[in-house]
């Protein structure tokens, strides 16, 4: 299985010296690409002006956002089904980038907001349900920095991920729920005329461009995660060394 | 209920209500949440009466999590969780045996004291009756979902404070549909049954996922 040979650290961080020049590159041009059709070539909005550029980083942050929790549940799957070695790296170095997404997709909706609605924030029922997304990845970071075995805390966090991807459509449709209950159709809906080919393309240019940037970020992280507990062993192994009497004692000494 | 079960959930309920046991702490925190409400928005009735469940609901929500973090480390600390552990029986059934008789310590003093605590947000005998049923149907999912986040920090020192991020998110749901099928007993907008059975659901689920995940927890940070 192809999965399997880079259950190696070694092989796999070969495998990245060679795919991540060209990964770069292609998300290099496909920003490039993507930027100048927003900003050149898609045509303003009659009603939201200039403001509707806003959507080609908005858009694809949220999709992005939902994506990396998707490989943050697969992954776990792998640290808990078949302890694949690399699954918690995976999932330990999505999570911040995972963050990260969406984190800009709740900036840009507010600044896509106050001109559009009048007001940074509302609680719509799909900006609530971002907003604990966002808290989940945090919890889930702050999971894994109060464990100090990564065996330990990946296994934690995998748990809770998976927890969280059960629970994730529960939160959606009740807060669709308590939406409809408390302010029924307040917020101006997108579904106006469908989207127009010029508006479609460079939407899809700057998604396909941020899918390419989550996973050569994802890969640089996965590398640096998996150069730091190497040097979190050479050090264990030095502080051993430098105290033989107590070290064979405790199988895991805190740094 | 087998022996051993019965034995177990005796023994957890005997040692909460014991000295060093925290169960009646969390009414005298639920009931300090809901006295300092007022001060905050204002001693107005109207108003009270009007926000009275999602006070009685965040209360009872914020007691429940407070009292979570020691539902497990009690146990660790004296050695009793890795007697559990090795004890052969399923481990799922255990942590609900030990869920039950937390809720039984913690969440039903909540929930008896909840018509107490409505006289004072001024509520209208229904709206008491509705808030009161929504929690006796609803505490119990808090409590069982709140073993997740127990048994992923067990091994923490100060792990209450994480527990509490780690669990209020996947707590929503039941917040939400505790809340308004309380206030749809009151001034209905939409029956009451509706979100009062996606309620009970969500206490089902609970009782299958929060055994399951905090079990998977439990033997993960016992090795």
């Amino acid at each position: 299985m192809a999965i399997w040979d880079y259950a190696n650290p070694t092989r796999f961080l070969r495998l990245v010296q060679v795919v991540l020049p060209w990964l770069i590159g292609l998300c290099v041009i496909a920003f490039a690409a993507g930027l100048y059709m927003s900003f050149f070539v898609a045509p303003e909005d009659y009603q939201q002006g200039d403001t509707v550029r806003i959507m080609y980083i908005h858009v694809p942050a949220a999709w992005l956002s939902m994506m990396c929790y998707s490989v943050m549940a697969l992954s776990s799957l792998g640290t808990l089904v078949w302890k694949h070695p690399l699954a918690d790296v995976s999932a330990k170095s999505a999570a911040p980038i995972g963050a990260a997404f969406t984190f800009m997709a709740l900036v840009t909706g507010s600044l896509w907001g106050k001109p559009m609605w009048g007001t940074y924030w509302v609680w719509d029922a799909r900006l609530t349900s971002v907003l604990v997304l966002f808290i989940m990845y945090l919890g889930l970071m702050t999971l894994w920095r109060t464990m100090e075995d990564p065996i330990k805390a990946g296994k934690a966090a995998a748990i809770l991920t998976l927890v969280g991807a059960l629970n994730l459509p529960i939160i959606k449709f009740s807060v669709d729920w308590w939406n409809t209950l408390h302010q029924p159709a307040s917020v101006m809906r997108m579904d106006g005329p469908t989207i127009h080919p010029d508006i479609l393309w460079p939407l899809l240019v700057m998604a396909i461009a941020f899918t390419l940037l989550f996973f050569v970020l994802h890969l640089m992280a996965m590398r640096n995660e998996i150069l730091r507990r190497r040097v979190r062993a050479l050090r264990l192994r030095a502080a051993s060394a430098a105290q033989p009497g107590t070290a064979a004692a405790t199988a895991q000494p805190a740094e | 209920m087998s022996s051993w079960a019965a034995v177990l959930f005796r023994r957890d309920l005997r040692l909460s209500v014991r000295v060093g046991g925290s169960a009646l702490v969390g009414v005298l925190f639920f009931l300090a949440v809901v006295t300092v409400i007022p001060f905050g928005v204002g001693p107005d009735l109207n108003l009270l009466s009007r926000i009275g469940p999602a006070i009685l609901w965040i209360g009872a929500l914020l007691a429940t999590l407070l009292g979570l973090d020691r539902l497990f480390q009690a146990d660790r600390e004296d050695g009793t969780l890795d007697l559990m552990l090795m004890a052969g029986r399923p481990l799922e059934l255990l942590v609900l045996i030990k869920c039950l008789a937390h809720w039984v310590a913690t969440g039903l003093p909540l929930v008896i004291a909840a018509p107490l605590l409505g006289i004072f947000l001024n509520l209208d005998p229904v709206a008491t009756g509705a808030v009161t049923l929504t929690l006796l149907v609803g505490t119990p999912a808090l409590t069982l979902i709140g073993a997740i986040g127990a048994a992923l920090t067990v091994s923490l020192r100060r792990g209450g404070l994480l527990l509490a991020v780690l669990v209020i998110p996947l707590a929503i749901p039941v917040l939400i549909f505790g809340v308004s099928a309380a206030d749809a007993a009151i001034h209905d907008p939409v029956p009451f049954l509706t979100p009062f059975l996606i309620l009970c659901a969500l206490s089902l689920i609970a009782a299958v996922i929060g055994p399951l995940a905090a079990a998977a927890a439990l033997r993960f940070a016992g090795d």
